[in-house]
């Protein structure tokens, strides 16, 4: 399947406007998705990435480098001349078996059998940087790439230290990770770590999923026309990503909000203070996506689950989930 | 007209799904044959004739690493060239064509995770040769999630494809009406179908079913065969018997189209929808059928996982096999096994240097010194798999199973970071019956125990023998299992059923007991009656294994006593 026009997904708005606070606020870091296969997980992050507008990148460095950022670059010849070409936003699907050899990077066999010379071939998180780094069944991944791939989403910078090899490059993705519940969970540390988290479900109704037959068939038989028709849709939306990135800096977060947050935090017994940060990231991203210069307690109210619900301590014979708590915390807090 | 004839001569679903995958493979994406035998062999033979005309076919086999499906650095050739030498992986060498997966039900979680992302892509169909034997085997989900068609063959006779195969011209059939629509929702919605790619599976169906009929128009037959063979093989429930509709809409799709004010329009509507769900009903095989009636039967929810129903068991299964964890400095033997091409990427940079350093005489092509040598290791996981055997019949309290309940929650609870998971079986009236297949997700267990009834007779025989069931499957895959029985070791109900016979009962339980103990695990028998009596402790000395009375039974007290087995 090619690209989908991201507007043009049908329902799941829950799951979009987490992306889009991603899109627009990089630093909050991660979002994880939650639900059953083929709810268009995949197909929403791969859309937003097709999406965005082409990057400038330095023709022929094989870490995504912006021309001004051209000197982080491992490839870096000083005073060489520096040709800049337009690229896609990269999106990075990680497969459930990848070593770490092929997310970290390693030596370049071939270089290193052809001319031994030692050099570093990058791996998947130097093609994801500047764009985004999709795992499908995270929670079924391996445990010590998981930690790596946080730690990295968090540092913004690739360290490697293997195979005789020092390299430092940057890595700044963002990370979407999908799972099911059902297939096993994701350590608590693990998923504190993810900014955002959404539950997606099935479209239970039908006339949604006939919408979804409809538009998936316009799509496979004349991707071109459908995706042209969506093009204003989608125009609109990279629009308002714009918009709020050049907002961002300006808007204003009131006293009384931050405490409420905290109130928030306190009440839901949300663990940490990523929580906290999160709730804050995201609701200025939420009031810049809004076109708003202050945040308000609307936008707190509709971050707070998807900032704190896979925060939650759980009770193991508290049945209640996690999204019905911070619902009825909000409810007693605010009104 | 060959094509027509080629669709006159079909005679089975299995044959259609399979002369309809043949022409546009990436469409559909996949294909799985269930079932081994000749007959599959045939078809398996006319699909690579097929695909051949204008794609690749390549097949992927068991042992296949993720190097030689994705290619890289040939490494033989490279080294006796002195240049450089790519192997394209088997990946991308079926491009536009398809891969062949034997055994389909082992494959190993990562290179299904590799094939799906090639599926992705579109330019990869895939095969599935499937040969489960037990119910709770099947291909990894991730898989059959991404393709069309899904067909047992054991039951085929014969196959004869034609070898001619032109490809559908989808484009040339009109889309779907909207009742047409329609029915493939409200009949994916009644047959519990969560994936939205069902639906875009069954849309494409109709449409080729139609173009290969020689239709520009899809008429109701290409949904009835649409419905048969995409969403019937997925159905996690039986269309109407669920004991209160969660969703109205399904009965009554008019009351989604408000807009819609056509009376009549909404009739047919309706009529097709019935006409479709009866198709479907009667297409769900077998294997799915039985999945589907045990949930039923349970009286709980109905399981949705995945919109697969059960199969995510199997592919956590060989997740867990012993992983290739890449290599470390040591020396072969004792069990290690040499890893070349980590030795020779270990000494590769020192090359030039020790060519330099070596003497004139010395010709050899590498030079490798015993620092480079890198054995192979391999991450054993030994997970432990907890088995609960729970007694739930009228004489164990009820309030005892919320305990045993409890216990389930509280070492699922730590179940991750212990790399545990945990079973439930529990046992009352005549049967056993797994309330839980093995699992670590708590999410699927609260489920599970919500729905476990009390009540009845104490079928003491037949619970042991769904343990030691579980704890074979598990030890084959390589688990550690436990086995918890909580019980007052009262057995009452004989395996034929038959209630009242007490000796009977007790001496089939005594030799159930004796079956698992021939298992050498670890056993623990928790007396859960209000005064313990001898009947359990003999019940845990044929088990060769631990008696715990545990009158006030708690839900801590008995984690304690289980993790202390294994300790």
């Amino acid at each position: 399947m090619g690209s989908f026009p991201f507007s043009a997904i049908v329902g799941q708005n829950e799951m979009k406007q987490a992306l889009l606070i991603a899109a627009v606020d990089a630093r909050i870091g991660g979002v994880m998705i939650f639900g059953d296969r083929g709810t268009g997980k995949s197909t929403a992050a791969r859309a937003l990435a097709a999406t965005l507008p082409l990057i400038q990148v330095v023709d022929g460095c094989r870490f995504n480098s912006a021309p001004e950022a051209i000197a982080d670059s491992p490839d870096y010849v000083p005073g060489a001349k520096v040709r800049s070409v337009k690229a896609k936003v990269p999106f990075v699907d990680l497969p459930l078996g990848s070593t770490e050899d092929r997310v970290l990077g390693t030596l370049d066999l071939e270089r290193a059998l052809a001319h031994g010379e030692k050099q570093f071939e990058p791996g998947l998180l130097a093609k994801a940087h500047r764009g985004f780094l999709y795992i499908d069944e995270i929670n079924l991944l391996e445990d010590h790439v998981v930690d790596l791939l946080l730690d990295v989403a968090a540092s913004g910078e690739n360290l490697v230290e293997r195979d005789g090899l020092s390299i430092r490059h940057p890595a700044r993705f963002v990370l979407v990770g999908s799972g099911n519940p059902e297939e096993g969970e994701l350590r608590p540390q693990l998923l504190d770590r993810f900014g955002l988290s959404v539950e997606v479900r099935t479209p239970e109704d039908i006339a949604d999923r006939v919408e979804i037959m409809k538009r998936c068939d316009a799509n496979e038989q004349d991707g071109a026309s459908f995706a042209a028709a969506w093009a204003d849709e989608d125009a609109k939306v990279l629009k308002r990503i714009a918009k709020a990135k050049a907002a961002l800096p300006k808007v204003e977060t009131p006293e009384a909000i931050l405490e409420d947050m905290a109130t928030l935090c306190k009440a839901v017994g949300a663990d940490g203070l990523r929580g906290e940060l999160t709730l804050m990231r995201g609701s200025r991203a939420l009031a810049a996506l809004d076109g708003k210069k202050t945040v308000t307690r609307k936008h707190l109210k509709e971050i707070a689950p998807l900032a704190l619900r896979h925060r939650l301590r759980r009770n193991v014979l508290d049945e209640t989930g996690s999204t019905t708590r911070i619902e009825r915390a909000l409810e007693e807090l605010f009104g | 007209m060959s094509e027509a004839t080629a669709l006159d001569a079909v005679v089975s679903d299995a044959e259609l799904a399979l002369q309809l995958f043949v022409r546009s493979p990436s469409l559909f994406g996949g294909i799985v044959l269930r079932g081994d035998g000749p007959v599959r062999d045939e078809m398996v033979a006319f699909a690579k004739g097929a695909i051949s005309k204008f794609g690749s076919v390549a097949k992927i086999p068991s042992n296949v690493d993720a190097e030689r499906l994705l290619g890289g650095l040939d490494l033989t050739a490279t080294l006796a060239t002195g240049q450089s030498v790519m192997r394209a992986g088997l990946l991308d060498s079926a491009a536009g064509g398809a891969v062949i997966v034997p055994m389909a039900e082992r494959v190993q979680a990562n290179v299904a995770a590799h094939i799906a992302q090639a599926m992705d892509g579109g330019d990869v169909a895939a095969i599935l040769l499937d040969d489960s034997q037990e119910p709770d085997e099947a291909p990894p989900a991730v898989l059959t999630e991404r393709m069309a068609f899904s067909c047992d063959v054991s039951t085929l006779r014969s196959f004869a494809g034609e070898a001619a195969v032109q490809p559908i011209a989808l484009s040339k059939v009109q889309p779907l009406g909207d009742a047409q629509l329609h029915a493939i929702a409200a009949t994916s919605a009644a047959l519990g179908i969560g994936s939205v790619r069902a639906l875009i599976f069954a849309n494409s169906v109709a449409r080729a079913h139609a173009a290969l009929s020689g239709r520009t128009q899809p008429i109701n037959d290409d949904i009835a065969a649409a419905v048969r063979l995409v969403l019937s093989p997925r159905a996690t429930q039986m269309p109407q018997m669920e004991p209160h509709p969660p969703e109205p809409e399904e009965d009554q799709p008019q009351d989604n189209e408000p807009d819609d004010t056509d009376e009549d329009r909404n009739i047919e509507d309706i009529d097709l929808e019935d006409i479709m769900l009866d198709a479907a009903a009667a297409a769900i095989p077998k294997h799915i059928l039985d999945q589907v009636d045990g949930a039923a039967k349970r009286g709980g929810p109905l399981k949705k996982n995945g919109g697969q129903g059960g199969k995510s068991g199997q592919k956590q299964k060989s997740a867990m096999r012993g992983r290739p964890l890449g290599s470390r400095p040591g020396v072969p033997g004792n069990g290690k096994r040499l890893s070349l091409i980590d030795s020779l990427r270990a000494a590769a940079p020192w090359q030039n240097i020790r060519r330099q350093a070596a003497r004139a005489d010395d010709t050899r092509i590498i030079h490798i010194r015993k620092s480079d040598l890198r054995v192979r290791h391999y991450e054993q996981r030994t997970e432990s798999l907890t088995i609960f055997a729970v007694d739930a019949s009228g004489s164990s309290a009820l309030s005892r199973l919320a305990e045993a309940k409890g216990a389930v929650e509280m070492m699922l609870a730590q179940a991750y970071v212990k790399r545990s998971q945990v079973a439930l079986i529990a046992f009352r009236q005549n049967a056993a019956e797994i309330l839980l297949p093995p699992t670590r997700s708590l999410t699927r267990a609260r489920r599970a125990l919500a729905a476990l009834p009390g009540g009845g007779g104490t079928p003491l025989a037949a619970g042991l023998m769904a343990a030691q069931q579980l704890a074979e499957a598990a030890q084959r895959a390589g688990q550690t299992p436990t086995i918890a029985i909580l019980t007052d070791g009262k057995g009452n109900v004989a395996m034929d059923g038959a209630a009242a016979n007490r000796t009977v009962a007790m001496e089939e339980a005594h030799q159930a007991a004796r079956g698992v103990a021939a298992l050498a695990l670890n056993c623990i028998v928790i007396d859960i009656s209000p005064r313990p009596r001898e009947e359990a402790a003999d019940l845990a000395a044929a088990l060769n294994g631990r008696y715990l009375p545990l009158p006030q039974a708690q839900s801590a007290a008995m984690v304690a006593a289980i993790e202390s087995l294994n300790a």
